[in-house]
């Protein structure tokens, strides 16, 4: 099978920081990827470089075989890929199911609509007519993980779903993003709690200062090989 | 009675500065652009209608069914040349480039139309008044338009509210780096705004000429009462601008009851007294950034 995103040697900055260094790797159909490590190592600048919210500074994407590089963020919207940002970003001033309607503006047909989101998520179904500036964290993320349904997506990419949220909150809402995986849906995924990351990613990927140094299907990584990668313990025993 | 009649003939004006305004609430709402060139494009529609009228010998209101598809395509391809560069450059350029659009348009109108002025045929209408009492009577044209803007208004508002472009605008407003991740191309959005905007200011412009003449340059001073219009308002809200554009104009009719030379002062005295309570609304935090540079 052929890959549906490709990302070789990708680099991207922040002026002069270099915040993701020659990136490469593939994912297939209906794959599950897990990135994780620590605050600044360059997670969510990969992923909104792969939406393009961020321009790459070098390298190329290669999304189901168009080159989408240098692709306007819109335009890959109605290619198939919905980033779900960090902090969640739903428009304040909109009501919930607003936010979701202007994602119709992707023009993507597909199986999602409002309707089809408050079954996924029902908690905010009662909420539909409320403006999302009043909602709370956990409802806030749900409605952009619907927003970013309702473009019909190949791949989703999933920032830090979990942060800010109560416990039981984090519990839901990856409830329902396992019900996605199994629909076959292709994911993208930041999360900073390792064990949930390896348990719902078919493939974990570790970060550190921009580059993969770990990456391995679930049965090959153990959680330590993973934690030293995390904290960079194995590069500094090679220099030291 | 006087007093009543400056109060009423107040809010009819008030009706056509809204007209001449909301598309400057519209661009600001939207890009955070202050169009200086709005009253200059204005004036370009009713110098169209002008032509139009001239040489084809319709009524001027039949001369609107082409020019403001015209100001539509105007507005569009204005946003996507020069101002979405402008944009990109930082928040203070679109105010320069615009500037330097309205210092153009004048001289080009004068280049073509001399700086004589001109002046459009309001039709049967124009002349036409409902004779309340002796002291009070109201002109059709202003009634109708007062009735085009609040059209206008309600028109706009439900757009906004109701329609996939209206929810597009509103997100790419609030947010437009998120807007373009969920699929909304914002530079059409942006040149889709810009194209209504102009438009409405090429109506408020034909209404323009139809209610008194105009030269080359009145645009500027036109500018001048719709941006007034627009603060006092409350920057970029819709039925705000309806409001504003009638209080501007309630002002200025009774300073002109006061004294015929006080009509633009009673207006500039109310729009003044607006910035005054704003800037008083937050003195506190001014205060306490100033304390914690102290």
């Amino acid at each position: 099978m052929s890959a549906l995103l490709q990302v070789r040697e990708l680099d991207a900055r922040h002026g002069l920081l270099q915040a993701v260094r020659q990136v490469s790797f593939e994912l297939a159909e209906g794959e599950t990827l897990a990135l994780v490590g620590a605050n600044g190592a360059g997670k969510s600048t990969l992923l909104r470089a792969i939406a393009g919210a961020h321009r790459a500074a070098a390298g190329r994407i290669v999304f189901d075989g168009h080159d989408i590089t240098a692709m306007a963020a819109h335009r890959r919207v109605k290619a198939g890929i919905a980033l779900v940002p960090e902090g969640r970003r739903l428009f304040p001033n909109l009501t919930v199911e607003e936010n979701l309607r202007v994602a119709e503006a992707s023009g993507r047909g597909g199986g999602w609509s409002v309707e089809a989101v408050f079954e996924v998520f029902p908690l905010i179904a009662p909420l539909r007519r409320k403006r999302a500036a009043t909602l709370s964290g956990g409802e806030q993320q749900a409605t952009a993980i619907g927003r970013a349904l309702m473009t019909n997506p190949r791949l989703l990419l999933l920032d830090e779903l979990s942060l800010g949220l109560a416990p039981v909150v984090v519990e839901a809402v990856y409830r329902s993003i396992l019900d996605l995986i199994e629909g076959g849906t292709t994911i993208v995924l930041v999360e900073q709690d390792l064990a949930r990351a390896m348990s719902v990613a078919d493939r974990v990927a570790c970060m550190l200062e921009g580059r993969f140094v770990l990456e391995g299907s679930r049965g090959e990584l153990t959680r330590e090989q993973v934690t030293e990668a995390y904290f960079g313990l194995r590069r500094q025993e090679a220099t030291a | 009675m006087t007093w009543v009649a400056a109060v009423v003939h107040g809010i009819l004006l008030g009706g056509f500065y809204a007209l001449l305004a909301s598309g400057l609430a519209l661009m600001f709402g939207v890009m955070r652009i202050i169009n200086l060139a709005h009253g200059s494009l204005a004036l370009i529609g009713a110098y169209m209608a002008f032509l139009l009228t001239e040489h084809l010998h319709i009524s001027t209101y039949l001369a609107l069914a082409p020019v403001l598809p015209g100001a539509l395509v105007v507005g569009y391809l204005l946003q996507r040349t020069m101002l979405e560069r402008s944009l990109r450059a930082g928040e203070l350029v679109p105010l320069l480039t615009t500037f330097g659009l309205l210092i153009v348009i004048a001289n080009l109108l004068q280049q073509f139309f001399s700086p004589d002025v001109h002046s459009l045929d309001a039709g049967s209408i124009g002349p036409a008044s409902w004779h309340v009492s002796s002291e009070l009577s109201i002109p059709w044209f202003d009634v109708l338009t007062l009735a085009i803007a609040f059209t206008v208004l309600g028109g706009l508002q439900l757009v906004l509210r109701f329609t996939q472009l209206g929810r597009e605008l509103r997100a790419t407003a609030e947010d437009a780096d998120t807007a373009e991740l969920v699929g909304v191309n914002a530079r059409a959005v942006y040149a889709r705004a810009t194209a209504i905007a102009v438009a409405i200011a090429a109506l408020a412009g034909v209404f323009y000429g139809m209610r008194s003449a105009f030269d080359p340059n009145a645009g500027a001073n036109e500018l001048l009462y719709a941006f007034e219009a627009v603060v006092i308002g409350g920057m970029g809200s819709l039925w705000g601008t309806l409001g504003g554009g009638i209080a501007l104009a309630v002002s200025q009719e009774i300073g002109a009851q006061i004294n015929q030379e006080y009509f633009a002062l009673g207006g500039h005295l109310v729009f003044l007294a607006v910035l005054v309570a704003r800037s008083a609304a937050s003195a506190p935090r001014i205060r306490y950034a100033l304390r914690r540079f102290a």
